[in-house]
């Protein structure tokens, strides 16, 4: 057995380590300024405390003004609601695919080799990324007003980023082959781009437009609340109004919409792709 | 392709007569699905856009009021910056608070939605917990808790943290659902309890993932922490609503700007963390920029 044989000196000085003091060091400080934020966070949030002791009363009282749901609300107003929520996240993810296809090909450093047009297409896209949603839906409220053109176009411009980002990464991941053996054929650019390339982004593209279509309508659903049109300004007046049992039904609609997306997206992607 | 021309690959096949010829007749014929779907898109788009009221007129005239609008928003307007750094500040501990409770709770539940591990009276109950949790948007969910704590920050806090147990528990769900059950089964089979099963089986195959999602978690809560403000529940969007609905424009750029720096700030210090934990980086290595190793990327999945 090792641990009766003799041990020759010398082996056992050496201490293997899995990590490099540097990398220890690097760790620990990212776990306290992790304990630090969370720490001075506790110390300086303002909760209200009489609030909060008042929290199970007021949630018994949510409970019982919404329920029972005011279920003749949603032929009303509500169905139509929801539809026009269906439109603003159909037409904003259809808008956004036709928008984000070039930014997307602008960014593919294979397609366009040119590293300031590579640059400029990111931030075009890092832009849309970081602009939430509900801001870009109340500066299209302040330029055409409220309604549903200020909802499709805020999730439109929201989405460029996803999809451009996503597209662009597909592209250069793009097996070069097929594309070296057309432009050899003297193929021109589009033909490349629609046999060479399209043919093998065309998986991604449908499973990045469908994913994006199912974030929208989860999206849309809010941007009412801001004026951008959809269930989000059914849901507003209502609460305005403390009509807590249409707020229930607005809301279980909503949650029946989002199901029945996630679950028309999966079936979706699994014949795509 | 119309009928009268025919594909001169017809002739060379060696169809031999008894075969069936419509099979081989053509096979580059294009599949009539995809103009279909373009005719019924085309179709949807219109009526979609006639139910909305859509018009090319209200985009012009909207086109008209956005020259004015944008000149009404420069220069922003940073006079009033104690209530922005406030308001920032806010969203900041709503965000980290609400990262640090949605991870602790994500745990568990995901870990209990794994069905590879749980039997199905542990799993279904929690993946229902997640899919509950993932269906509203952190918006809706804090109109909810507004109601149920009052105006402030709390109520951001609980909602995001609903948030963040939707999406670190169903992709911790999924992590754990692709795990090699070789070394759970190594692990068991020398007698381990089923937290060492836990500790020595299955955290070390999902850790790296892990980190993937909490510090995307924490960006995306960082992003939403800045608009619960909207409904009353704390942060810089309450601060942003209110100067909009003034008609305020300078000092909402002013607003705009602060929270897209903040929020780009946050991405750099998420890509930071996950090079330090994934790839093994040091301080002196992000500072090189000797990121080469840079597999700290984010989970494709988005949810904003």
């Amino acid at each position: 057995m090792a641990a009766t044989a003799p041990v020759p000196a010398g082996v056992g000085e050496r201490i293997w380590q899995r990590f490099s003091p540097a990398q220890r060091l690097t760790r620990f400080a990212v776990y306290l300024v992790i304990v630090a934020a969370i720490v001075a966070s506790i110390r300086t949030v303002e909760v209200i405390p009489e609030f909060l002791a008042d929290a199970p009363e007021q949630v018994v009282d949510l409970v019982t003004r919404m329920w029972p749901p005011d279920w003749g609300h949603y032929p009303e107003t509500v169905h139509a609601a929801l539809m026009e929520t269906l439109h603003i996240a159909s037409l904003g993810t259809l808008l956004a695919l036709l928008l984000a296809l070039p930014v997307g090909i602008l960014a593919a450093h294979n397609l366009v080799p040119s590293t300031p047009v590579n640059l400029a297409a990111k931030l075009i896209l890092v832009s849309s990324r970081s602009v939430n949603s509900l801001v870009w839906a109340l500066l299209f409220v302040g330029i055409f007003g409220p309604g549903a053109l200020a909802g499709t176009l805020a999730i439109a411009f929201r989405s460029i980023g996803f999809v451009g980002k996503l597209f662009g990464e597909a592209l250069e991941e793009a097996q070069q082959g097929p594309i070296e053996a057309l432009a050899a054929a003297g193929a021109p650019w589009t033909s490349r781009m629609t046999f060479g390339y399209w043919p093998q982004v065309k998986p991604a593209f449908w499973s990045i437009a469908l994913f994006r279509w199912d974030i929208n309508v989860r999206e849309s659903a809010v941007l009412g609340i801001v004026g951008a049109g959809g269930i989000g300004m059914a849901l507003d007046s209502a609460l305005n109004l403390f009509q807590w049992d249409r707020v229930a039904v607005i809301l279980l609609a909503i949650f029946a919409v989002v199901i029945i997306a996630e679950v028309v997206v999966t079936q979706l992607r699994r014949r795509i792709i | 392709m119309t009928p009268g021309s025919p594909s001169p690959r017809r002739e060379g096949t060696p169809a031999g007569g008894s075969g069936p010829a419509a099979l081989i007749a053509d096979p580059f014929r294009p599949s009539p699905w995809p103009r279909v779907a373009a005719v019924a898109l085309v179709a949807y788009v219109i009526y979609a856009s006639a139910q909305m009221e859509i018009s090319w007129e209200r985009v012009v005239i909207g086109l008209e009021n956005a020259a004015r609008f944008f000149g009404r928003l420069f220069p922003p307007n940073f006079s009033r910056w104690d209530l922005l750094v406030k308001g920032l500040l806010e969203s900041l501990e709503i965000a980290v608070l609400a990262s640090t409770l949605g991870i602790l709770l994500a745990l568990p539940i995901g870990l209990a939605a794994a069905r590879n591990l749980m039997p199905a009276w542990v799993s279904w109950p929690a993946r229902f917990i997640i899919v509950t949790a993932r269906s509203f948007h952190p918006v809706i969910v804090a109109i909810l808790f507004v109601k149920a704590v009052g105006f402030g920050a709390l109520a951001g806090i609980l909602a995001l943290t609903v948030a963040s147990i939707g999406f670190i528990g169903k992709l911790f769900t999924e992590a754990i659902e692709e795990i090699s059950l070789k070394q759970v089964e190594a692990v068991r089979a020398t007698g381990a309890s089923f937290a060492s099963v836990l500790a020595f089986g299955v955290l070390p195959q999902v850790f790296s993932r892990f980190i993937g999602f909490c510090t995307y978690q924490l960006d995306s809560n960082l992003r939403n922490s800045t608009m619960v403000g909207i409904v009353g529940a704390g942060g810089i969007g309450g601060t942003l609503f209110a100067a909009f609905q003034r008609f305020d424009y300078d000092f909402v750029c002013a607003i705009l700007i602060a929270i897209i720096s903040l929020i780009m700030i946050g991405e750099i210090l998420a890509t930071g963390v996950r090079a330090i934990f994934i790839d093994g980086a040091t301080f002196g290595d992000l500072l090189r920029r000797r990121r080469h190793v840079a597999t700290g990327r984010a989970p494709v999945l988005e949810d904003d």
